[in-house]
């Protein structure tokens, strides 16, 4: 997904001067060909996200459209600052590509786990988020980041993940793609959750259940329509996604629901890290597992949640 | 070096500064005058701009990184016609467009949103690096503060600045050696200051920041190399020209202030 997120990057930005690639402190030969073919627009600047941030700001603030690509705790904890006052209030076009957002560095420790990324992006006026599922889903949103007004927050993946999705047409930003549709379940996700949620609607529908699933590959501006429409035809909402569950997607789903009557006649859980910092090793997968972020996890709490519902305004089958 | 006389104008940039303090009764005085002089001459003698078209192309980009001096900053864009000086008399005011720091959202003329220090840098480096690209040979002056040079940013700024050598970038530092609880000796002491910047990569040269003609012979000798940034390391007194208020922190930013302060202010002003 990275490769395929800077690899457009790089194909934009040879018919499109305004593009400009800011970079950190890269793995060798990153966008080596852009660096040789379009030298006076690429950028490594080192291990100073602050003044990453604001040079991108100072580019974009001169009609540049400005990728700028580091790891994603860097890009959302280190210069939230930066984010929020040369990016947010100038509400200028750069695009923050973040490496490993989620558990990916599951190995590395809590310093490189980006589980508040998204809670943080969210509360920030003018942000757009983006979590792709798969590479494919990345190539066809990099596209459409070109002519988009404003900031926008990337959410990328560890990447060889499978691919999930389907859709062959432009991408649209702030639009959720419908994956499954109809049933007493509807699991909401966005990024590699979109994955678990696939899988657990199987192991439901083995079970005769039948689940929806809901993909947010943006998360904001959030799609409330969306997300309304299939919460009217389902009993049970999970909202499953690779990040605290405080503030994100769920905490997006929430704050929706709760101020809507949808929840008088449904039940609604939110399904992610809990508010710690991981304190174990491992691998991507299994971290999510532990914390209930996989297809029997997520399977048995929609189970659990139906059984749950409020029965006196049970809807009809 | 700081004991400099002022002129009629630099006196009557500081009453209008002093009028515009009466409305809002609040202010960062001290760094308004402070300033005054190094916006005065920038806009009087070395920037190229047009109020008539403020975002034009082929303008110098100018950014008050110590948005807190914004008084000075306003002084000098009403007196240039960006707004009509009757937007002064509703600084801070819910219908006004000058607040306490730098909208440029909202004031025409002004380059970037500041406030919070340590941003004004890295974003001129970026406009400076922009200029580049696009072969302009717009410059590039980022007014900063002493103790806004606490800040790592700017350290990070300054570092890249000098890598890529930007000979359209100036950094200038209003260096009135106080910062608001005391001096930067004593809260964080920035000497060797102009090796500092030196050792960034910067060409630097040191003037009287309240010395009209040493400013406009300093700035007009820009670039001071022609393959580094420039820092010009302005040695200010916070507060410059109200006597009671030079380097007197209970100025540095005032509030509830009264008719009888503005009165002593101006009476000040006078005598300076």
């Amino acid at each position: 997904m990275r490769e395929n997120c800077l690899k457009t990057v790089y194909e934009l930005a040879k018919t499109d001067e305004r593009i400009v690639f800011v970079g950190s402190d890269l793995g060798v030969g990153v966008l080596a060909e852009f660096k040789k073919e379009m030298p006076a627009r690429f950028f490594m600047e080192g291990v100073a996200e602050q003044n990453l941030v604001g040079v991108a700001a100072g580019l974009a603030m001169e009609g540049h459209v400005v990728y700028l690509n580091t790891i994603a705790t860097f890009l959302s904890r280190r210069c939230y600052e930066q984010v929020a006052v040369d990016l947010c209030l100038h509400n200028v076009n750069v695009r923050l590509i973040a490496n490993g957002g989620g558990v990916v560095y599951a190995p590395l420790g809590p310093t490189h786990l980006a589980t508040e990324d998204i809670a943080i992006m969210r509360a920030l006026p003018n942000m757009a988020i983006v979590a792709p599922a798969d590479a494919k889903e990345m190539i066809r949103f990099m596209h459409a980041s070109v002519d988009h007004q404003g900031p926008i927050y990337i959410r990328v993946a560890k990447g060889h993940d499978p691919v999930v999705t389907t859709d062959t047409g432009p991408f649209v930003i702030g639009k959720a793609v419908p994956m499954r549709t109809g049933g007493e379940v509807l699991l909401v996700t966005t990024g590699v959750g979109l994955q678990v949620c696939l899988a657990a609607a199987d192991q439901l529908a083995a079970g005769g259940v039948k689940a929806a699933v809901l993909h947010f590959p943006t998360i904001k501006p959030f799609d409330t329509e969306a997300l309304h429409a299939h919460a009217e035809g389902a009993a049970a909402i999970v909202a499953v996604e690779e990040h605290t569950i405080i503030g994100g997607l769920g905490g997006a789903c929430a704050e929706y629901l709760a101020e809507t009557d949808l929840l008088a006649s449904r039940r609604f859980k939110r399904v992610g890290i809990p508010d710690v910092f991981p304190s174990v090793y491992g691998d991507q997968a299994g971290m999510m597992r532990k914390y209930g972020i996989s297809a029997e996890a997520v399977a048995a709490t929609a189970t659990t949640l139906l059984a749950a519902r409020p029965k006196a305004v049970r809807i009809a089958a | 070096m700081t004991t400099t006389r002022l002129d009629e104008r630099s006196k009557d940039l500081r009453r209008v500064i002093v009028r515009t303090l009466q409305k809002a009764r609040r202010g960062h005085v001290g760094a308004a005058f402070s300033l005054i002089e190094i916006f005065r001459v920038l806009y009087d003698d070395v920037l190229r701009f047009n109020p008539q078209d403020p975002k034009w192309k082929g303008r110098d980009r100018c950014i008050l990184s110590k948005g807190h001096g914004c008084l000075a900053l306003y002084a000098l864009l009403a007196d240039k016609g960006y707004f009509p000086p009757a937007e002064l008399d509703k600084f801070c005011a819910p219908d006004g467009i000058l607040g306490g720091h730098p909208d440029a959202g909202k004031v025409p003329g002004v380059e970037a949103s500041t406030g919070a220090l340590g941003h004004g840098l890295p974003i001129g480096v970026g406009i400076a690096l922009s200029q580049r690209i696009v072969k302009s040979d717009s410059r590039v002056f980022v007014v900063l503060g002493d103790g806004e040079c606490n800040e790592g940013s700017v350290w990070e700024a300054a570092m890249c600045a000098g890598k890529h050598g930007l000979s359209n970038l100036t950094a200038i530092v209003d260096y009135n050696k106080h910062q608001s609880y005391a001096s930067t000796k004593e809260v964080q002491d920035l000497e060797p200051f102009a090796d500092k910047w030196r050792s960034f990569g910067f060409a630097v040269r040191e003037v009287d920041g309240h010395d009209v003609p040493a400013l406009r012979a300093t700035l007009g000798a820009l670039p001071f190399a022609a393959d580094k940034p420039s820092a010009v390391i302005a040695h200010t007194v916070k507060g410059k020209g109200a006597h009671f208020a030079e380097n007197n922190m209970k100025w540095h930013h005032k509030n509830k202030v009264t008719d009888q302060e503005v009165e002593a202010l101006l009476a000040a002003i006078g005598e300076a």
